[in-house]
C-alpha cells in the first residue's frame, strides 16, 4: 500500500474537473497534463499546478503514452489518473507507468488487453459463463457459412473496435463479402488490427450495464444503468438504475457481471455492457469498457459513493473498502449530456467560444462541466460541454426535476442539445422508462415533436466514429467509445 | 476557492429561506452567481485564478514547434469565435501563417485576384454548403469586379472547396491510403475530395462541381478554419 500524494491527470474537460475535485477532497495534489488549446481552459485553472504536453494534435499530446509519462515524471507525480478515452484503455500507457515506477489508476495493463480485443473478451465472458449472442471470428472466405449459422440480419465488428466504432450491419447474404472485407480494411486502418468478427444482429434491444469494483481479489458491482438513448452508438442520456428491468434479470445481469469480474481478477472500476430484450426476458455480454465513464455520475447518486475516490483507493493498494453488503441503491438519478452540437442541422458540431453558461441549481441537481463565459470550445475535441445529473426519490421526481432543470440551462456562443432534450425528456416513450436503442433515432425521424429535428438526415455527410482519421484507438474523450453496443 | 454541487445545495437551502433573489459570491479566484428564477435557482461560475505552471520543459516540446502552433490554435480559436467572419482568413491571407502557402503556390492565377475573389464568395460562404464558386459569375457582388479583366477567363472556371466546418483536413479516408483525389484527378460534383474532422465527427467534402482539380491549398492533417479554401477545382 502506497499512498498517492500526486497525481497527473492525463485527460480535459469535464472529466479532468471531475478528478481534481475528489483530488482536492482527498488533499491529493492535482498536475494537469494540458495541450496548447487548453492551456487556459477551466480545469487548468482549477488544478494546482498544470504541465504543458505540447502544442501538437491528439496523437501528440494526450494521446501519445510518451508525452503523458514524460509530464508525469517531470511533474514529480506518483500516479496518472487517465480518465475515459484517450489513453484511459491502453495497455502501453499502463506498461510505461509500471517500468517508470509510476501507478495507473486503472485495470492491469492484461486486463486492458483482454478487454480491448472484443473476442479476446467475448471469450472470456463465455468462459466465465455469461451469454453471448451467436457469433464468432470471421474471415472473408467462410464468413458466409457462419452468417447463415447465426442468421441475417448480422453485424460485423472490428476486434479492436468497441464503443461503437467499426460496425456494419449486413442484412442480406449477398453484402456479406463485401461488408467484411471492407471492415477489415477500415479495422486495420483504424484500429491496426485487421480481425473482423461476425454476430448475431438485435434490431430492438436495450443497453443496460452493470458498474464493477474490484480489487484483484474480491469483485462488487454498484448497480445498473441504463443507457439506451443513443444516437448512432452515441449517449445522450443514461440513468440509474435501469428501468423496468425486472428483478429477475436486473439481479442475473449484476450476477454475471461480478463473475466475469472474478475470471479477470479485476481490478479497479469497471463496466459490463449488455444487451437486453426484456420481452424475452434475455441478455448478452457486448463489451468491456475497462475505465471510469462518462455516465458515472448516475451511480454515484443513487449510491452516494464517489468512484473517482474508489478508483484511487484501489490504486493505493488498499483493497475494497466496500462489500456487497455496503452498496445501496436509493432513488433515481438520470444525467443528460449536452454537448456542442447542433440538432436542427444533423448534430452538426459547433466549436466556438461560449459566450453565457447559465446552469440549474438546487436539490437533485448537479452539474459536471467545464465550461464558464469565455471558455474555448475548441474544433478537436469532442462536444461535451456538460452532463446535467438530476436526481430523486423515484423516477417521476427525477424525471419533474430534470425538465425544470433544463429549461433553466442556457449555453450561448454555440449550438446545444439542451432544447432536444428538453422536448425528449417530455415524450411519452421515454417518459414511460425502458426505450431500446433505437428509440432517439425514430424519435428525431419522427421531427422530435415537430421540431424539424434531424431535418434531412445528415445531409453533409456526417459519420460519427468514422474511420476516416482513425487515429484514436480506444480514445473518446466522451463521446465515441462511450457509445452503444451493437443493437440497432 | 471551488465550491461542489453539495456547497451549492446547502448555499441554496439557507437562500430558500431568506428573502433574496441573487447571490454573487466573489473571491480573487472564483465567482458563484446564484439566481432565483420562477423555475428555480440558476447557477454560474466563474474560475479566474490563472494555471500555475510546472517549470520544465518537456522533452518533446521545443519552443520553435510552440509558436508556430501557438499562433494556429489563436487562429482557429478567433475563427470559431467569429462565425460571421468566417471567411476572413481566406481573405487576407498574408496576415493567417495557415493560409501562407495558398498565396504562394498560385501560379496559375495572378495574385491580385486571390484576395478579392475569395473575399467576395466568402461572404456567402461555408454556411449552407461546402463548396462554392469563387468567381464573379456566383459571387454576388464581387469585389473581384475590379481586378484585372485580363484573369476573368481562368478564374471563372476556377471553383474554391471550402471547409465546411474548423477542423482537421485530410486528403486520405484514413491514414496510409491513397488520398481521395490529387492535382489533375477528374471528379464529379458528388466526388468526395477530403474530410474534415471537427470534434470527431468525420465531414465529407465533396467537389460540388464537375471538372479536374487544379490546386490542393493544405496539407494533409492541416488545421482549416471555416470556409478556408481546401482546394480548387477547374470547371468544365
Amino acid at each position: 500500500m502506497s499512498p498517492i500524494r500526486r497525481v497527473l491527470i492525463a485527460n480535459r474537460g469535464e472529466i479532468a474537473v471531475r478528478v481534481i475535485r475528489t483530488c482536492r477532497r482527498l488533499g491529493i495534489e492535482t498536475v494537469l497534463a494540458v495541450s496548447d488549446a487548453d492551456a487556459d481552459a477551466v480545469p487548468a485553472r482549477m488544478a494546482d499546478r498544470t504541465i504543458r504536453i505540447g502544442p501538437g494534435g491528439l496523437a501528440d499530446t494526450y494521446l501519445s503514452v510518451e508525452a503523458v509519462t514524460a509530464a508525469a515524471a517531470a511533474a514529480g507525480a506518483d500516479a496518472i489518473h487517465p480518465g475515459y478515452g484517450f489513453l484511459a484503455e491502453n495497455p502501453r500507457l499502463a506498461r510505461a507507468c509500471e517500468a517508470a515506477g509510476i501507478v495507473f489508476i486503472g485495470p492491469s495493463a492484461e486486463v486492458l488487453e483482454a478487454a480491448g480485443d472484443k473476442l479476446a473478451a467475448r471469450a472470456h465472458a463465455v468462459a466465465a459463463g455469461l451469454p453471448v449472442l451467436p457469433g464468432g471470428p470471421a474471415e472473408p472466405a467462410d464468413a458466409g457459412a457462419l452468417a447463415g449459422r447465426i442468421g441475417y440480419p448480422v453485424l460485423v465488428k472490428a476486434v479492436g473496435g468497441g464503443g461503437g466504432r467499426g460496425l456494419r450491419v449486413v442484412r442480406d447474404a449477398g453484402d456479406l463479402e463485401h461488408a467484411v472485407a471492407v471492415a477489415s480494411a477500415e479495422a486495420q486502418a483504424a484500429f491496426g488490427d485487421p480481425r473482423v468478427y461476425l454476430e448475431r444482429y438485435v434490431s430492438s434491444a436495450r443497453h443496460v450495464e452493470v458498474q464493477l469494483l474490484g480489487d484483484g481479489q474480491n469483485v462488487i458491482h454498484l448497480g445498473d444503468r441504463d443507457c439506451s438513448v443513443q444516437r448512432r452508438y452515441q449517449k445522450l442520456v443514461e440513468e440509474a438504475p435501469a428501468p423496468l428491468l425486472g428483478e429477475t434479470l436486473r439481479v442475473s445481469m449484476r450476477v454475471a457481471a461480478v463473475a466475469l469480474g472474478l475470471h479477470l481478477k479485476y481490478q479497479g472500476l469497471g463496466t459490463v455492457e449488455f444487451l437486453v430484450d426484456t420481452r424475452r426476458g434475455a441478455f448478452w455480454f457486448l463489451e468491456l469498457n475497462a475505465r471510469i465513464q462518462v455516465e458515472h455520475p448516475v451511480t454515484e447518486a443513487v449510491t452516494g459513493l464517489d468512484l473517482v475516490a474508489e478508483q484511487i483507493a484501489i490504486a493505493e493498494g488498499r483493497g475494497l473498502r466496500l462489500s456487497q453488503a455496503n452498496v445501496g441503491v436509493g432513488g433515481h438519478a438520470i444525467e443528460c449530456r449536452v454537448n456542442a452540437e447542433d440538432p436542427a442541422e444533423g448534430f452538426r458540431p459547433s466549436p466556438g467560444t461560449v459566450t453565457s453558461a447559465v446552469f440549474p441549481a438546487g436539490p437533485g441537481i448537479r452539474v459536471d462541466t467545464h465550461i464558464q463565459a469565455g471558455s474555448a470550445v475548441p474544433p478537436q475535441y469532442d462536444s461535451l460541454l456538460a452532463k446535467l445529473v438530476i436526481s430523486g426519490a423515484d423516477r417521476a421526481q427525477a424525471l419533474a426535476r430534470l425538465r425544470g432543470a433544463l429549461a433553466r440551462c442556457q449555453v450561448g456562443g454555440v449550438a446545444t442539445t439542451v432544447s432536444m432534450l428538453s422536448m425528449m425528456v417530455d415524450d411519452a416513450e421515454f417518459v414511460a422508462g425502458g426505450v431500446d436503442a433505437g428509440y432517439l433515432g425514430r424519435w428525431l425521424e419522427r421531427g422530435g415533436d415537430g421540431a424539424g429535428l434531424e431535418r434531412g438526415g445528415d445531409g453533409a455527410g456526417l459519420e460519427r466514429g468514422g474511420d476516416g482519421a482513425g487515429l484514436e484507438r480506444g480514445g473518446d474523450g466522451g463521446t465515441v467509445a462511450e457509445g452503444g453496443g451493437g443493437g440497432g | 476557492m471551488d465550491l461542489t454541487n453539495e456547497d451549492v445545495t446547502d448555499i441554496l437551502a439557507l437562500l430558500d429561506s431568506l428573502p433574496y433573489d441573487e447571490l454573487d459570491l466573489q473571491t480573487p479566484r472564483f465567482r458563484l452567481t446564484l439566481r432565483r428564477t420562477p423555475d428555480g435557482w440558476t447557477q454560474s461560475t466563474d474560475t479566474r485564478g490563472a494555471p500555475t505552471v510546472v517549470d520544465v520543459v518537456p522533452a518533446t516540446g521545443p519552443g520553435a514547434a510552440a509558436a508556430v502552433a501557438g499562433a494556429s490554435t489563436a487562429a482557429a480559436v478567433a475563427g470559431a469565435a467569429a462565425p460571421a467572419a468566417a471567411a476572413a482568413p481566406a481573405a487576407t491571407p498574408s496576415t493567417d501563417p495557415m493560409f501562407h502557402r495558398v498565396g504562394d503556390n498560385r501560379s496559375d492565377v495572378p495574385s491580385g485576384r486571390l484576395g478579392s475573389g475569395t473575399g467576395g464568395s466568402g461572404r456567402t460562404g461555408g454556411v449552407g454548403g461546402s463548396t462554392e464558386v469563387s468567381s464573379e459569375a456566383t459571387g454576388p457582388g464581387a469585389d473581384g469586379q475590379d481586378a484585372g479583366h485580363g484573369a476573368t477567363e481562368v478564374d471563372a472556371s476556377l471553383m474554391a472547396v471550402r471547409a465546411p466546418l474548423p477542423g482537421t483536413f485530410y486528403r486520405a479516408p484514413r491514414p496510409g491510403a491513397a488520398p481521395f483525389v490529387e492535382v489533375g484527378s477528374r471528379v464529379g460534383a458528388d466526388t468526395v475530395v477530403g474530410i474534415v474532422e471537427t470534434m470527431k465527427l468525420f465531414n465529407s467534402v465533396a467537389a460540388g462541381a464537375a471538372g479536374t482539380v487544379a490546386e490542393i491549398c493544405l496539407d494533409n492533417a492541416e488545421f482549416t478554419d471555416r470556409g478556408a479554401t481546401l482546394l480548387r477545382i477547374r470547371t468544365d
